[in-house]
């Protein structure tokens, strides 16, 4: 059971890595990734965002949109599931703003420092990429809650990775045209090269 | 270099929007909008197509729609307005695609649903849609919808042909594994190529148009 959770755990942090594998949350991916210090800040947000809406997306799926999940009440021919995709993000928009307010209020620390970047969570795939995964692999609630974990942790580690790279090729001296957003795609190609050595990890 | 609201619009404005976001304001290669979808299914041309079909036609609706009901909107909620008519969008094509061509809603796997996400689509909605009329807000979804399936187009065709030795599923370059002389680059067929393709791509036309930034 617990190695189990574990194998999924490594595999949504480097198997099947949110940002390069699946190329998801790339445009927050590569507007925020200049400094080390606010890439930490968005990845921390990310994982706890994430953590939070699979599990409760997981909720969502097996007891109101699944084929049959009305049973109970006596409709057991109900199918639902097509309204997944708007609940999804109803959730995700929902805990993004639920978040935001119980941490101006308990902790003003940790808004001030992540205030910016709660709102880009919102339309940020990789949230919204997970949930609808889990719902496709159709994992239980105990997995799904591990899944949101390692893939918000993957995501996290990629973009400090790769700000910590864009730090110091401030120093490099890239052609013209390949400047900026060139040069940066091609640092994220040779990063998910590396990463792509993980995908021969059979667990 | 969005053209003013009038009631009057002339044909070179609604030319500009058109083709505008085709070459000069590219929706991927100059704002780096909507890559997150772009990559993903860019392994063979068919998938691509089908992705391209799906995100013109959701940023069409979207725009429209959002374009036509943009006086009711309260400024403060209208993000979830906007999600909720995308969301409400992207259901319908998704329904239609696996009606239809359930083989490929398979392969498209997740992706259809992440149009939503797409920050084209977002975008689009926030910067034009809320300010223009409806007949122009159609024209510049399309118009955004075809730069974004030109890149698209551009990189599967290189990643099908070079992966895979074929395009739209016809072989071009017999593979050497079938008794042919290609031999087929799997990486192209890997997440990583679709990175350099883009990169390169940028600098491609970023060197053409030296003064678009």
């Amino acid at each position: 059971m617990l190695e189990s959770y574990l194998n999924l755990f490594i595999k949504a942090v480097f198997v099947e890595n949110m940002a390069l594998a699946f190329f998801l949350g790339m445009c927050t991916f590569l507007a925020v990734s200049k400094r080390v210090e606010t890439a930490l800040g968005l990845g921390i947000a990310v994982v706890t965002v994430q953590t939070i809406t699979v599990p409760i997306n997981n909720l969502v799926f097996q007891y109101l949109l699944r084929d049959g999940a009305w049973g109970w009440a006596g409709l057991p021919l109900l199918d639902l599931s097509f309204l997944g995709m708007v609940s999804y993000i109803g959730v995700i928009a929902a805990v993004v703003q639920i978040l935001e307010m119980v941490l101006d209020r308990y902790f003003p620390a940790l808004q001030h420092a992540l205030g910016i970047f709660l709102p880009l969570i919102t339309v940020n795939c990789a949230i919204l990429g997970a949930s609808l995964f889990m719902v496709e692999r159709d994992y239980g609630f105990g997995e799904s809650l591990v899944y949101g974990l390692g893939s918000g942790a993957g995501w996290a580690l990629a973009i400090v990775t790769l700000a910590a790279i864009r730090e110091r090729m401030k120093y490099a001296d890239p052609p013209k045209g390949l400047e900026g957003l060139g040069i940066t795609f091609i640092t994220v190609g040779l990063m998910s090269l590396g990463f792509m050595s993980f995908s021969g990890i059979k667990l | 270099m969005i053209p003013d609201t009038k009631p009057g619009w002339t044909g070179g404005q609604a030319r500009d929007l058109l083709l505008g976001p085709i070459f000069d304001r590219n929706p991927v290669t100059c704002h780096v909008l909507g890559v997150c979808s772009a990559l993903a299914v860019t392994t063979s041309l068919q998938t691509a197509l089908i992705m391209c079909a799906a995100v013109i036609v959701v940023l069409c609706g979207s725009n429209t729609a959002i374009s036509a009901i943009r006086h009711q909107i309260p400024p403060s909620i209208r993000i979830i307005v906007q999600m909720t008519v995308i969301a409400s969008l992207v259901i319908v094509v998704d329904q239609f695609i696996k009606a239809y061509a359930f083989d490929l809603s398979k392969s498209l796997s997740v992706f259809v649903g992440l149009i939503i996400t797409n920050c084209i689509i977002m975008g689009r909605a926030e910067a034009f849609a809320m300010k223009n009329p409806p007949g122009l807000s159609l024209l510049d979804g399309l118009g955004n919808g075809l730069g974004y399936s030109l890149i698209l187009l551009t990189v599967a065709a290189v990643r099908e042909l070079f992966g895979a030795g074929k395009l739209f599923g016809y072989t071009l370059l017999p593979s050497a594994y079938e008794g042919g002389w290609y031999m087929p680059n799997g990486m192209m067929l890997l997440p990583p190529s679709a990175f350099f393709i883009i990169g390169l791509l940028i600098w491609a036309m970023r060197s053409l148009r030296p003064d678009k930034e």
